[in-house]
């Protein structure tokens, strides 16, 4: 039950705070509620029993990528020019609710659950009382050699390419 | 009515469009690139919703391991964006992305 307010909760409050992003025309409270926006996301995925994502994400968006977002706004004096829209609105709003109709359509209308004989082929993580270790089976799959280490390494390399990327279009000629 | 995964889909849904509707609306560029993280964060819900309700008992580790690699997709996006937009708005004193048209014909 409380797992059901909270869901219901989170939900509301991250739909309206997306919503506040695009509609706001400040720019800089558009950021505060994008931020908030990422906080609810967490919050779902402790309500997902993803524990260790939910700090990730907290760390991640909200330590790392949502400052930079407000340097970004703090920077280009572009704030007091608001947000506004371009003439695409009025199309862009009817593509958007046509596609919203089509994906609930798609996503109410199937069963989705798999019989687990069909997985038997990826690792499957029980199920604890309080969802303990699964911090622990997240990493012996991302770092294990028939797990993701590969695709780890690579990600990595893209990270140090990134990083160097944006330091040398930021330079000053 | 218990929560189920077509609840975190429809959020996720709901959160993508909103999301997609300011990337494809916005003039300033520094709110497209938050409406694209919207976006990915849309994506990621629904991704962890997969990985807890696939299997009925069970977690599907998959799911979470892919959302941490959208993550780090995520991060080097929003530097390497937010760079180019500061180069761009040194050029050319304007992050408004309909007068930042040179490749367009």
């Amino acid at each position: 039950m409380a797992a059901e307010v909270a869901f219901w909760i989170l939900a509301v409050v991250s739909v309206g705070a997306a919503l506040a992003v695009v509609l706001i025309r400040d720019i800089f409270r558009a950021a505060l509620f994008l931020v908030l926006c990422f906080f609810t996301v967490a919050g779902i995925y402790v309500t997902l029993q993803a524990d260790f994502l939910a700090a990730v994400q907290v760390l991640v968006y909200i330590g790392a990528v949502a400052v930079l977002l407000i340097f970004a706004v703090m920077l280009t004096r572009e704030a007091q020019h608001g947000s506004p829209s371009n003439r695409l609105r009025i199309p862009v709003l009817l593509f958007a609710l046509v596609l919203l109709g089509i994906m609930i359509y798609t996503m109410v209308g199937n069963d989705w659950t798999v019989p687990i004989g069909a997985l038997s082929n990826t690792s499957l993580e029980t199920l604890g009382e309080s969802g303990s270790g699964l911090a622990a089976s997240l990493a012996e799959m991302l770092f294990s050699e028939d797990g993701f280490v590969l695709p780890l390494e690579i990600a990595g390399i893209m990270l140090l390419a990134a990083v160097i990327g944006a330091i040398v279009i930021m330079r000053e000629k | 009515m218990s929560i189920g995964l077509e609840h975190y889909l429809v959020l996720s849904s709901i959160l993508f469009c909103i999301g997609m509707y300011g990337a494809l609306t916005k003039r300033n560029a520094v709110v497209i690139l938050m409406c694209i993280e919207i976006m990915l964060n849309a994506v990621n819900i629904a991704l962890v919703a997969f990985s807890r309700y696939l299997a009925p008992e069970v977690i599907v580790l998959t799911g979470q391991v892919f959302v941490i690699f959208v993550m780090v997709v995520a991060a080097a996006e929003a530097a390497v964006g937010l760079a180019i937009i500061m180069a761009l708005y040194r050029s050319r004193r304007t992050v408004d992305a309909s007068e930042i048209d040179l490749m367009k014909w």
